[in-house]
């Protein structure tokens, strides 16, 4: 076992790890974060996506022990003292979710993206949610309710 | 789906890498951005007992121009060669592949040095370094060697490096007046592994083709030069018509199996296809 320390939603963790541990099953299993899905298990589908240090990344592609000294955002750290994030407030507003199993790593993927641009075209928001798959929206509300949460956080 | 057990070091020199690598010899496998890797080692098609993890090496990772080439470190990252502002306004042909590798989140951990030493025939940047002539610096036991990418890229998942050698990183001629390069990718979805795609470079001075270079990804056991189509450019004057016959000899380099993804035939005429849209775009980016 090695010792890690990782900052989760602001909140620092020290977690006896076995290198093999995946960063997923870290924020699921040991940190009971369960926001965090596991979609494909195969690096595709982007379920799993969290922000390591601000990126996103698929956390079931990342072993725990290297997010060492790292942050991690999960969906359990978007919300900030009971106030939603503006993107998840968007994806209420504009109805971008059906059955919101790929919601948590949208709206990380969305949150990285606005952080950059915060006006993205439509194009840019296609591009940029690329590695996030949803099998139910069509992906045409996702793409409203990001460039909501956009508008949202231009005028803030 | 959990990987066997491993031991795991993380450097954060290249020399502590280099002794670790010796320390565990033929147990140890170096881990960069690790998203071809993890996968293996999560279908348990790869259990090396002992990890190094280059991340933590800083060395490894940038961007610069020197000395008449330009170097990329082994461990930079897809994304951040596609927002690199060097890359997008000098090395085309890097900037139009490193926008179409797996997807954006692949492209936040993936690295150059991985991707070449995993040498994935569907690799995106096999087929790009071959057609830029890039040279690799690999780091071992015995000091620093330079590998052409030819040299490097053996066969499937196969390359030259010993026990022991790190890739360390890539380099590749800075460009020169009327040069210009292009990759055209057929893939079904983002993410997906190409059904077939076309890296060229080209040159042309004094109303000639003085350089070519042309790499296919995906359609054989490793990447392919399309050498015959290469000599074919080289004096031409580059119009329609010599466009045309390299990319059918480009076609003809090609040894695609079929898949999933197409037949043989298909991806074969795809070869064609790309190789004729790559060279065309090239062309116009070489200017007159």
């Amino acid at each position: 076992m090695t010792q890690i320390e990782v900052t989760v939603n602001g909140a620092a963790q020290q977690v006896d790890v076995e290198p093999r541990l995946l960063l997923v099953h870290l924020i699921r299993e040991d940190l009971q974060l369960t926001g965090t899905h596991i979609g494909c298990d195969t690096t595709h589908c982007g379920a799993c996506t969290v922000l390591l240090d601000g990126v996103p990344v698929k956390s079931c592609t990342v072993f725990a022990v290297q997010a060492n000294g790292s942050e991690v955002t999960t969906v359990e750290g978007l919300e900030q003292d009971g106030e939603l994030h503006p993107v998840q407030q968007g994806f209420t507003e504009e109805h971008g979710l059906q059955c919101g199993f790929c919601t948590p790593g949208m709206m990380l993927t969305s949150v990285a993206l606005l952080e950059q641009n915060p006006d993205p075209s439509e194009d840019e928001v296609r591009q940029a949610i690329s590695g996030n798959l949803c099998r139910c929206t069509g992906y045409v509300n996702i793409v409203k309710s990001v460039q909501h949460a956009g508008r949202a956080m231009r005028e803030a | 789906m959990i990987p066997g057990q491993f031991e795991y070091h993380a450097p954060s020199t290249l020399d502590e890498a280099l002794a670790l690598l010796a320390e565990h010899g033929s147990a140890a496998r170096v881990l960069a951005g690790g998203q071809s890797l993890i996968p293996l080692m999560k279908l348990r098609l790869a259990s090396p007992g002992v990890l190094v993890d280059l991340n933590g090496v800083g060395e490894l990772s940038g961007i610069e121009e020197a000395d008449g080439q330009l170097r990329i470190g082994a461990m930079t990252r897809h994304s951040a060669l596609e927002r690199s502002e060097l890359i997008a306004s000098r090395y085309p042909l890097i900037a139009d592949a490193a926008a179409v590798i797996a997807d954006p989140l692949v492209r936040n951990r993936g690295t150059t040095g991985g991707s070449l030493a995993h040498a994935d025939p569907a690799g995106d940047l096999g087929s790009v370094m071959t057609a830029l002539g890039a040279e690799v610096g690999v780091a071992g036991p015995g000091g620093e060697r330079s590998l052409s990418i030819d040299e490097l890229l053996l066969g499937p998942f196969m390359t030259t490096l010993d026990e022991g050698e790190i890739l360390t990183e890539v380099r590749v001629s800075q460009p020169t007046d009327g040069s210009g390069g292009a990759y055209e990718k057929l893939e079904r979805k983002v993410g997906d592994f190409a059904t077939a795609a076309v890296a060229v470079q080209i040159t042309r001075s004094n109303g000639s083709c003085s350089a070519a270079g042309i790499g296919l990804t995906a359609v054989g056991p490793t990447t392919i030069r399309a050498s015959e189509a290469e000599d074919a450019l080289l004096g031409s004057n580059l119009d329609d018509d010599a466009l045309r016959a390299a990319a059918d000899l480009a076609s003809a380099a090609s040894e695609p199996a079929a898949d999933l993804r197409g037949s043989e035939e298909y991806k074969r005429d795809m070869v064609r296809v790309l190789t004729l849209r790559a060279l065309r775009r090239a062309v116009e980016r070489a200017g007159g």
